[in-house]
């Protein structure tokens, strides 16, 4: 990415993180499903959903005690478009009044189910952070990590209160921020973002537009100011 | 007693316990106190409900959420600029720091790195920002622990630095200057004399806090001792930041996971103490001050010329992909990790902040310290609500 | 007074009682301006009141009236008449100290012959103030508060007596007066151009004694009754208006009578050099020379409390029973020793 390391820099994290991935192989076996590695960025690796307790057990042995956090994400294109009133949509189906489409597999290290779960973790003596993805069930459970990382405790009960996944095994598992007679999921695609549905995203709708004979004239203005002030100072 | 009926019977107690009434009707001898939502020694509205057996804490838990602003969700339906003006209200005391490890995500998934002279100005930026968050803790401590004056040097020396970042950004709390490829404006002229200047000043800061406060055998009998954390149970949990150099780990994610910005390019040392108490805690964010101050210094002398801004469309839209940034924020480490469909906006964010974490051992580093020690340690672990809550 | 106006017994003591109950509010007015807005606002690099009045002189009484005005509640679960008492007691307990301090050779309300007993004795009586304020305020942390207060003051009355002590040995008696007198004719080391006082030989007791009197007012350092960022105002955290006025006169007028108190016993009181005791001008000097002394004690009893983080309750009753109490026996003995062999 930098033009001014040299190339063997890029190999070397390239190796550290390749071996990694060698040795993580060996130790998960069939629990590892899928993994994507970003050179001298990061390394996912996806889960499979019955082995997340183990797994996530075999992952601190080899040395990644760190706990970084763990939510989750929801894979489903959300109902709303969000620039409906601006000529800039590009990514998105034009067709926004069908909804659902769920694409897992667009993620990193692939994906089957609309949910899935992210945890993140370093190694101190490595000095390299590892990123576990696995896919949540239809019945929207799957074990806890909490007596392996105790810091989990928190992150589980907010991604139950966020996307309504529970976590066998986590004795309290209550909401975390919401007021107790909240109903829903906030951070589902499908729940609504009321602000959104009272008022449509203004986007560039808000601003007037700059009238065509001035943009070229104001353009021109600022280059000069720019200029004359001997570029960059 | 079962798990549940624990539960229960805390839920009880605290709603019970909002009311100034004396709970006889539960256990004979244990006294539920709500220390917050409004008390002077909480940042903010956290409110934890301890049950208390005479002064000894029993069971201590921490609720919050009466600060949730709902940051995830409100950025997946912003664009990646308009993102910016809401990140740089989670930790309110760092401004800057706020925004880096968001832009630089963005700028991952890009493939856009920022020139070089953008680069180091985010530095500065970045390290001015560690220097307004501590000094108003290095002042806030001893408010914590009963003595007055030093908050008021700490706020009066502070708003020099937060006069330097007014003058670079144009704001001193919220700046959301940092753009995707580089920065919004270059520095002023004569802004790096003025902030040599005021790095002086800081120093002189640092040292009359370590005059009033660290050589005070009260302030040290209060603190010495008192909320231990063993380095393992540190790692479990997922502190960051100086709580966890100050039990002994040696983990500073400037050095150990260079997320690109210039601090590979300085001389600096990272500050660890083997004790893991409150005492470690201020005393390793004193030397972090310090040696901000000195980093600010050195980056100054070696300011690269150049553009400030990479060549980005105007309309940006962050290609499809995920990326994971964390930097060494003053408060510990802050990450974001976004996932991106090819589109104006992220798809999601999320928000890996360093309080969660930091508050979530609470209950862990609480049992059977005096209510007094509630306050030394909530001080000493530093957190703020907007960072806890999002 | 006597020898001017040879007045009836009761008109007399209706003008001392009339005078003392004048001046009570207004040493405390004095003492609170000078060091808590000003001094503390100095030291914390600020300016504090500078409106009302010239340099922000009228800002307490402006408070005093702002206090006067506000609604008179109390919560809803609270004990209403101990509520009520509380302060009363607190501040009847400051009003019966000033009874004995002298401000002239005749310049004092009764001059009791159990002068320094009388003090003591009648200072401990707004530990029970406290503690009514602290039960019947239905508060939790007023709970915490008052109990806190109720160890704190008890242990901390036994090195003030103690230190005492010292002072009576040497003056050979408990009346305030006689201490002055035994200060005044005093000679160190033949030399009486000065007097004797007390604060040369009996320092370690003007040390423990400061310390005590410290804890007793629940200043930082040992402000833990009153722990603004733990309990947010401790004992009377549920007192508004009048009744939180009564408390914060009491404190400060407190703080008034120990430092008087002080300056008696180890500064030599009212009498000055250059002049003899029995003078009849120092009835006139003399409250002038009380008043600069007392200056001078507060100053460093504000000066102390804005500079030190708070004790923590197990240490600070550590540091009364394990350092102050053997200190101030020591005290005593080695005092009893010299008195008799010089």
């Amino acid at each position: 990415m930098t033009d001014e390391t040299p190339p063997e820099e890029n190999v070397d994290v390239d190796e550290k993180r390749e071996a990694l991935l060698i040795s993580f192989s060996e130790i998960l076996g069939e629990d590892l499903v899928e993994s994507h590695l970003r050179a001298n960025e990061d390394l996912w690796l996806r889960i499979r959903s019955e082995s997340w307790q183990d797994s996530t057990r075999a992952v601190q042995s080899a040395g990644f005690e760190y706990f970084g956090f763990l939510s989750a994400i929801d894979w489903e294109i959300a109902p709303e478009g969000r620039y409906e009133d601006t000529e800039f949509d590009g990514g998105l189906d034009e067709e926004d009044d069908e909804p659902v489409e769920i694409d897992s597999s667009t993620g990193y290290a692939g994906g089957e189910s609309r949910f899935q779960i992210l945890a993140q973790f370093y190694s101190l003596s490595q000095q390299v952070g590892v990123i576990l993805k696995t896919d949540v069930g239809e019945d929207m459970t799957i074990d806890t990590i909490r007596d392996i990382f105790p810091g989990a405790d928190w992150h589980e009960r907010e991604t139950y209160e966020m996307f309504g996944i529970s976590f066998r095994g986590h004795p309290t598992l209550q909401p975390l921020y919401l007021p107790t007679e909240f109903e829903g999921h906030p951070l589902r695609k499908d729940f609504p973002l009321l602000a959104r549905q009272v008022k449509p995203w203004p986007g560039v709708v808000d601003i007037e537009e700059i009238p065509e004979h001035l943009e070229a004239q104001l353009e021109a203005e600022v280059m000069a100011a720019f200029e004359a002030n001997g570029g960059a100072s | 007693m079962t798990a549940t009926s624990d539960r229960e019977q805390m839920a009880y107690i605290s709603s019970q316990a909002a009311d100034a009434r004396v709970n006889v009707e539960l256990d004979t001898g244990d006294m539920t106190l709500n220390i917050g939502p409004q008390h002077p020694a909480t940042h903010g509205t956290l409110r934890i409900a301890c049950q208390l057996d005479g002064e000894q804490v029993i069971r201590a838990e921490p609720m919050m959420g009466y600060m949730h602003r709902g940051y995830e969700k409100l950025c997946e339906v912003r664009t990646y600029p308009q993102c910016t003006t809401l990140i740089n209200r989670i930790d309110w005391l760092g401004s800057f720091a706020n925004e880096v490890p968001f832009i630089l995500a963005a700028e991952r998934l890009m493939e856009v790195e920022a020139p070089p002279r953008a680069q180091w100005i985010r530095t500065i930026l970045f390290e001015l920002s560690r220097v307004a968050n501590l000094a108003l803790f290095l002042g806030d401590m001893g408010v914590q622990i009963g003595a007055l004056t030093p908050v008021f040097f700490a706020f009066r020396d502070r708003e020099r630095v937060l006069n330097q970042i007014e003058e670079v950004t144009g704001g001193r709390f919220h700046p959301n200057f940092d753009r995707i490829g580089g920065l919004k404006d270059d520095i002023p002229k004569g802004w790096i004399e003025e902030t040599r200047s005021v790095m002086v000043k800081m120093r002189t800061f640092c040292d009359e806090m370590e005059d009033l406060l660290v050589g005070n055998e009260i302030f040290q009998a209060r603190c010495r001792g008192v909320g231990v954390i063993p380095p393992e149970v540190a790692l479990g949990y997922g502190l960051s930041g100086a709580n966890l150099r100050a039990s002994g780990v040696d983990w500073d994610l400037r050095r150990d996971a260079n997320p690109g910005l210039a601090w590979d390019q300085i001389e600096w040392r990272v500050w660890t103490h083997p004790d893991g108490d409150s005492f470690a805690r201020y005393w390793v964010r004193l030397q972090e001050t310090r040696e901000a101050t000195h980093m600010v210094d050195q980056l100054l002398d070696g300011i690269p010329s150049g553009p400030i801004m990479a060549k980005v469309p105007r309309i940006i839209k962050v290609p499809a992909g995920e990326a994971y940034v964390s930097t060494e924020n003053p408060l510990g480490e802050m990450g974001y990790y976004v996932v991106s469909k090819g589109d104006l906006g992220p798809f999601r964010v999320k928000i890996r902040t360093p309080s969660f974490n930091n508050i979530s051992i609470v209950p862990w580093v609480m049992k059977g310290v005096y209510v007094p020690d509630v306050i030394t340690i909530l001080g000493s672990l530093y957190f703020i609500l907007g960072d806890i809550d999002r | 007074m006597t020898t001017l106006l040879a007045l009836p017994y009761w008109q007399e003591t209706g003008i001392k009682l009339g005078l003392a109950l004048v001046i009570i509010p207004t040493t405390s007015l004095i003492l609170v301006y000078l060091f808590l807005f000003k001094m503390m606002a100095f030291m914390q690099s600020r300016l504090g009141p500078n409106d009302t009045g010239p340099y922000g002189t009228l800002q307490l009484i402006a408070e005093a009236i702002k206090f006067l005005q506000k609604e008179d509640i109390h919560p809803a679960q609270a004990d209403r008449r101990v509520f009520r008492m509380a302060p009363v007691v607190v501040l009847g307990s400051t009003f019966l100290l000033y009874v004995i301090l002298p401000a002239g050779p005749d310049a004092v309300v009764e001059n009791l012959d159990t002068g320094i007993f009388y003090a003591m004795a009648v200072s401990s009586l707004s530990v029970l103030g406290i503690l009514m304020a602290g039960w019947s305020s239905a508060n939790k942390y007023a709970l915490l508060g008052g109990l806190r207060a109720a160890g704190q003051l008890i242990a901390y009355e036994l090195p003030l007596i103690l230190a005492v002590m010292g002072v009576v040995i040497q003056a050979e008696t408990l009346n305030l007066q006689g201490i002055v007198v035994a200060q005044a004719t005093g000679e160190i080391f033949g030399f009486g151009g000065i007097g004797n006082p007390f604060i040369f030989t009996q320092f370690l007791a003007f040390l423990i004694f400061m310390i005590a009197a410290q804890a007793e007012l629940t200043q930082t350092p040992f402000d833990m009754p009153v722990a603004e960022t733990e309990l947010v105002g401790g004992f009377h955290i549920e007192y508004t208006g009048f009744r939180f006025l009564l408390f914060f006169m009491a404190e400060f007028g407190t703080a008034f009578a120990f430092a008087a108190l002080a300056s008696v016993m180890f500064l030599g009181g009212w009498w000055i050099p250059g002049f003899d005791v029995d003078d009849n001008i120092l009835n006139v000097l003399g409250p002038g020379v009380m008043l600069g002394k007392i200056l001078l004690i507060s100053f460093f009893i504000f000066w102390v409390r804005f500079t030190y983080p708070r004790l923590r309750e197990d240490q600070l009753q550590k540091f009364a029973w394990k350092v102050l109490i053997p200190l101030s026996l020591a005290n005593i003995v080695l005092t009893g020793i010299f008195k008799v062999v010089f």
